[in-house]
């Protein structure tokens, strides 16, 4: 049986095909930040690179601001999911967040920055609702808002990505811990909800999600489309500057670029070691916590579940906000301030657009259709061969499949277009489609290892001992009764293929254009109309998977309660 | 030479990184019940893992089992012919009744009609006639008792074992499942090795008694 | 790990580059080149955020399919340097054929790195049919970029110019001078943005502001030097010391592109801004970006102009085809349609005296946009800097301005 021979190695492939391209691109990085490029006359090693980017006045607030953002964001999201668990799951509240997951999940990161974007400045929905009436505003104020210099608005435009995201990996990370009964256990002793929650489930989920919130920190500090719109940039932080190096017209630039982008992955890096030492610190002070048998205050508990709530609702309504706001553009003829509704609707942006949408709808759903299915396959080989081969992952080999989301994309993704333009894997769809394969696969795998891992092996036992081979408990029992989180996990992956902007530029030459490909390009030239027109049909493309992920289920499985909750 | 029948240990030694948690020689004869007995943890479960063939490989067995003369060692699980019972039924509840134990019955019933009736008959056996269609998370915890019997059966298993099989179900419906259970076996002449942590399982079965740990 | 992928890598740097199996093509035997260029395929990289000229490209596809049996693939971007990246990663690469950039629309700094890192074919350009209609005496601009001499090695295909524009609603007499704009933003803090430099319309504001600020304009034209920098440029930095507290965001935040410079004005955040595209706001109007409300102008003592050029990189794959567009592009009726306002509204290359007179007609019925200028209003524009002035006034903008201190 040829499966037979390919299983043991699929772990090894999958390991290659994720780290294979960042590591080479990586090396591609690193060879000009040291002086080597011989295309632009680079031939010898040197430091100079780097000495011009430590001359550059505006390195030490980039890097602050890198670090800063990095921080808040991942701290606020994480501290916001948490809580939400805490007060929360288990509730009827807790289902309707749980729905809501999916449609915030399907939103493109610019999109939802677009979105915040013309809700909260000067001139933006918010204040267009209260002028001039109630505010006297004839004009917008000229109030630093969007691109404050501490970056907070760009914190809080990824916050509202971030705690969709982490709520999803401390969702499955929660149906592996089964909290229900410790928690009760707690109660009965007196913890408050979210008290016991902290006390006794926190830290059996934080051990989950701790990849994930690496994963969140390192993408904050190394973001760069969500930046340019919402962010600071006088500086910006380090990654938007180092893209605009790469493109400044002066080519002398691409050095000092890619010494940025090495600086940026150290700095990733020594984010990642901060994050690590406080989590040693809090753990620390939790211990002190846990042992000092407070039980919570009911008014205190009462206050933070509110909190909690206000604050995640306040980051969902301010996507499902932004959304809105680029729907009413799409239709908009005339908007000006103040007038919160636009002058006229008409339909001639979606008439002169929504024509010319299906060829790159076509391309994203057969790309993000490949890209996942491939990822699924590698992802169920490599599971499959860790159940039959007892090839027990070793925690150590684990973090590796973070790498490709750990890594700035920045500091590889320069190397990797060289990769596949000397392996002549470039220029068509079968090597998009590989190079969105490297994003996919970690979260395809991520989403579907703790489900897979955590099914019954008794019902594997019970399924072989009728006489089923391995195949056929794969096939019969396994995968339908993993239908659910197996559906998810392929939603997750085709939303990441979807919203790959870079991977498909570099690798496929400008010649694969896809929905995001084609609206970044769109969005270059301002027109809120069109942005709106692209950003819902990403969002319908990411979203759609997503819907069919709940709806089948529920349909092949109308007449089987046993597997509604599964 | 006439291999003896039945499910037979020879100097089986089962140990956990050099404890040793179970030692067995014996052989339980078509028909009889070896109950095995232990608090959790003495390895009772580990015993019916390496019947089956699915023994971590953290354990390190030595020694030989065999049934009805065929060493099952060097056989995956599927070939082994022995059936098993949990605590939980695990029906798979993703398939209906009928199909679960359409599950078990093995391939050579070719025929659509032909295996429609065995698992008809096989229904009716035990009083669920006409359950085929219905979703198994819609039965009684007896009626899951005796389906997942049914199914088990139906794959002509050579031997039985009882993994705490009955320990989910209150008193009265525990003696008439564990009867229908002990009745069926010793019909069929099946060797049976229970493990339980109750002693009045171990008094219905009326076999030979091992207590580990 | 790391040991294996260098060593993947090595074999790869190591295994001989594509064979170049190619013929260059010879841009002097015309027939030879559109007999080659049937059945190409044409990527043309140009900027892809304006409706305007997407359609307009995708109408000049249609035509020379159509007419020479050469496809046409617009391959939409965000920047020009993405595609001149690309040129760069695949020289990198040893790709010196085939490669994925046949035409790239481009000027200025772009077209002045590639030229001197020798990454463009050429020269065609001039070799080009309808090269002959070109106002080379007229336009000095279409032969030389930003001061650097084409050389034949892009071929000019529209003419632009800085306008500034205002809402007449909401401001009836705008500022007419560089140092008038400053006393204008002293009086309305907060209602006039550019882009950040390295942006190239905010680059071009600060050209505008040094050739009106400068007390010798002819040293612009040479190569920055040492002794000719600090005195030239010191009025711009007092200039622009004594502006940008008044700027939009009091300077703390700039709009990182001109369209965005569009949206502001829309939403009332600014009265006044600039393109360098004079019919720019006109099809603002028309597409409900802007209202109608809006006019342009140019400064009295005129504004920066330039012209944008299509170049062949060195490795394109369908030279022939690229060729075939080029010529295209220049010819009058393509450069005719390209100036209707209706359609884009981007100034032809192309003298009107050296045309036929049906040709001419062509140009002569066109009407002009509602906050379109006649050529007359945009009068002589001022030439572009030589690029190097550009890249020290960048820096040291960016020092000054550009990281908050």
């Amino acid at each position: 049986m040829r499966r037979a021979r390919f299983l043991p190695w699929a772990p090894l492939l999958t390991l290659a095909v994720m780290l294979g391209p960042v590591l080479a691109g990586l090396l591609g990085t690193l060879a000009p930040a040291f002086g080597y490029m011989p295309a632009l006359g680079g031939k010898g090693l040197s430091l100079a690179a780097f000495e011009a980017l430590f001359a550059w006045p505006g390195l030490p607030r980039a890097v602050m601001l890198s670090l800063g953002v990095g921080f808040a964001a991942t701290a606020l999201s994480l501290a916001i999911v948490v809580l939400i668990c805490a007060g929360w799951a288990g509730t009827r509240t807790f289902g309707m967040i749980e729905r809501l997951l999916s449609p915030l999940l399907s939103v493109p990161h610019a999109a939802a920055a677009f979105g915040l974007a013309f809700l909260i400045a000067p001139s933006g929905w918010i204040t267009r609702a209260l002028s001039p009436w109630a505010t006297g505003w004839e004009r917008p104020p000229d109030l630093l808002i969007l691109q404050d210099p501490a970056g907070l608005s760009l914190i809080f435009g990824l916050v509202t990505k971030e705690v969709p995201f982490l709520l999803l990996m401390t969702l499955a990370a929660l149906t592996q811990v089964r909290p229900g009964q410790s928690l009760r256990v707690a109660q009965a002793l007196g913890y408050g909800r979210v008290t016991g929650w902290l006390k006794v489930i926190f830290p059996l989920v934080y051990r989950q999600i701790r990849l994930p919130v690496y994963a969140v920190l390192a993408f904050s500090m190394s973001v760069v489309d969500v930046a340019i719109i919402l962010g600071p940039n006088t500086p910006p932080s380090l990654a938007v500057q180092v893209v605009r190096w790469m493109s400044d017209p002066d080519l002398a630039f691409r050095f000092q670029a890619a010494a940025g982008a090495v600086l940026q992955l150290a700095l990733v890096l020594l984010g990642l070691g901060l994050w690590r030492l406080m989590e040693v610190a809090v753990a620390r002070l939790g211990r002190l916590w846990v042992a000092s048998g407070a039980r919570g205050g009911r008014r205190g508990e009462q206050a933070v579940r509110l909190g909690a709530l206000v604050l995640g609702a306040l980051a969902a309504l301010t996507v499902i906000a932004g959304l809105a706001g680029q729907v009413v553009w799409s239709f908009a003829g005339l908007w000006q301030y103040p007038d919160f509704w636009p002058d006229a609707l008409s339909l001639r942006n979606w008439q002169r657009h929504g024509p010319r949408l299906s060829g790159p709808v076509t391309e994203t759903l057969v790309i993000a259709g490949a890209a996942t299915f491939l990822a699924l396959l590698l992802t169920l080989a490599s599971l499959e061969a860790e159940h039959r081969h007892g090839l027990r992952p070793a925690t150590r080999a684990l973090w590796l499949l973070y790498l490709p989301l750990i890594v700035p994309q920045v500091a590889f993704l320069m190397g990797f277009q060289t990769l596949s333009i000397l392996t002549g894997v470039d220029g068509g769809r079968a090597a998009v489609v590989l190079a969105h394969l490297v994003f996919v696969l970690p979260y395809v795998f991520l989403s579907l290892a703790d489900p897979w891992r955590a099914w019954d092996r008794r019902q594997d036992t019970i399924a072989r001992a009728l006489g089923a081979g391995p195949d056929r408990v794969l096939w019969a029992v396994r995968l339908p009764m993993l239908l659910r989180p197996l559906l998810i996990a392929a939603a997750v992956g085709f939303a990441v293929s979807v919203g790959q902007y870079l991977p498909t530029l570099l690798v496929g030459a400008g010649r694969v254009a896809t929905l995001t490909t084609e609206a970044v390009a769109l969005a270059s030239g301002g027109d809120r109309r069109v942005i709106g027109v692209y950003a819902l049909a990403q969002t319908a493309a990411a979203f759609a998977p997503f819907a069919l992920a709940v709806l089948l289920p529920r349909v092949l499985w109308r007449n089987r309660k046993g597997m509604r909750d599964g | 030479m006439v291999e003896a029948r039945g499910l037979r240990f020879e100097q089986v030694a089962i140990s956990l990184a050099g404890r040793r948690l179970i030692a067995l020689d014996c052989t339980v004869a078509p028909g009889e019940v070896l109950t095995v007995m232990g608090p959790s943890g003495s390895g009772k479960s580990t015993l019916l893992a390496a019947i089956t063939g699915t023994l971590e490989p953290v354990f390190d067995m030595a020694g030989r089992i065999r049934l009805d003369g065929r060493d099952l060692m060097s056989l995956p699980t599927e070939a082994r012919q022995v059936g098993i019972l949990f605590q939980d039924e695990y029906l798979f509840p993703h398939l209906s009744v009928g199909a679960n134990l359409a599950f078990g019955l093995k391939p050579e019933v070719r025929a659509r009609a032909a295996r429609r009736d065995r698992i008809e008959a096989a229904l009716a056996e035990v009083g669920l006639a006409g359950f085929a269609g219905r979703d198994p998370a819609t039965l009684s915890g007896g009626q899951r008792a005796r389906v997942a019997l049914q199914r088990m059966l139906l794959s002509e298993p050579r031997a039985l074992l009882l993994d705490e099989a009955f320990s989910k179900l209150d008193t009265g419906l525990r003696a008439q499942v564990r009867d229908l259970v002990f009745d069926t076996a010793s019909r069929r002449a099946l060797p049976v090795l229970q493990v339980t942590h109750d002693h009045s399982d171990a008094k219905a079965a009326g076999g030979e008694v091992v207590v580990l740990g | 790990m790391i040991r294996s992928m260098t060593a993947a890598l090595a074999a790869f740097a190591l295994a001989a580059p594509l064979a170049a199996q190619e013929v260059t093509p010879d841009p002097k035997d015309w027939p030879a080149i559109t007999e080659a260029a049937k059945g190409q395929t044409v990527y043309w990289h140009a900027w892809g955020g304006g409706n305007a000229i997407n359609d307009y490209i995708a109408w000049a596809a249609g035509e020379v399919k159509s007419r020479h049996g050469v496809s046409v693939e617009h391959v939409k971007l965000k920047d020009t340097a993405d595609a001149v990246s690309r040129v760069i990663a695949e020289k990198s690469a040893g790709k010196d054929a085939g490669g994925a950039v046949d035409l790239i629309w481009i000027n200025g700094e772009n077209f002045a790195a590639m030229k001197e890192q020798g990454l463009l074919f050429g020269p065609w350009a001039e070799d080009l049919p309808n090269w002959q209609f070109v106002d080379v005496a007229g336009k000095p601009a279409v032969t030389s970029d930003f001061t650097v001499p084409t050389e034949g090695l892009e071929a000019p295909w529209g003419m632009a110019q800085i306008v500034f524009y205002h809402d007449t609603a909401r401001l009836a007499e705008p500022p007419r001078s560089i140092p008038a704009l400053a006393a204008w933003a002293r009086a309305n803090p907060g209602r006039f943005a550019y882009p950040q430099p390295p942006d190239f319309l905010g680059s071009t504001f600060l050209k505008q502001a040094v050739i009106e600020l400068t007390p010798d304009p002819r040293v612009l034209q040479e190569p920055v030097s040492e002794e000719t920098y600090a005195a030239a440029t010191a009025p711009l930095w007092g200039y622009l010391d004594d502006l940008t507290p008044n700027l939009w965001r009091g300077g703390a935040a700039y709009p990182q592109s001109g369209p965005r410079l569009i949206q502001l004005m829309n939403d009332g955040e600014i009265d006044l801004a600039l393109s360098f595209n004079p019919n720019e706001p006109s099809n603002a109007i028309a597409n409900y970006e802007l209202p109608e409300t809006v006019r342009t102008y140019v400064l009295d003592g005129g504004t920066i102009g330039n012209a944008s050029f299509v170049a062949i990189p060195y490795n394109a794959n369908a030279k022939e085809g690229a060729l075939v567009l080029a010529n295209f592009l220049m010819s009058p009726e393509a450069q005719a349609r390209k100036q209707d306002p209706v359609i884009w509204g981007s100034g032809t290359v192309l003298a009107l005296d050296k045309l036929s007179p049906e040709d001419r007609a062509a140009f002569d019925a066109i009407e002009l946009g509602v906050a379109t200028l006649s050529p007359a209003e945009l009068g002589q524009s001022l030439p572009e800097p030589h690029p190097s002035w550009m890249v020290r006034l960048e820096e040291d903008w960016t020092a000054r301005y550009g990281v908050g201190q």
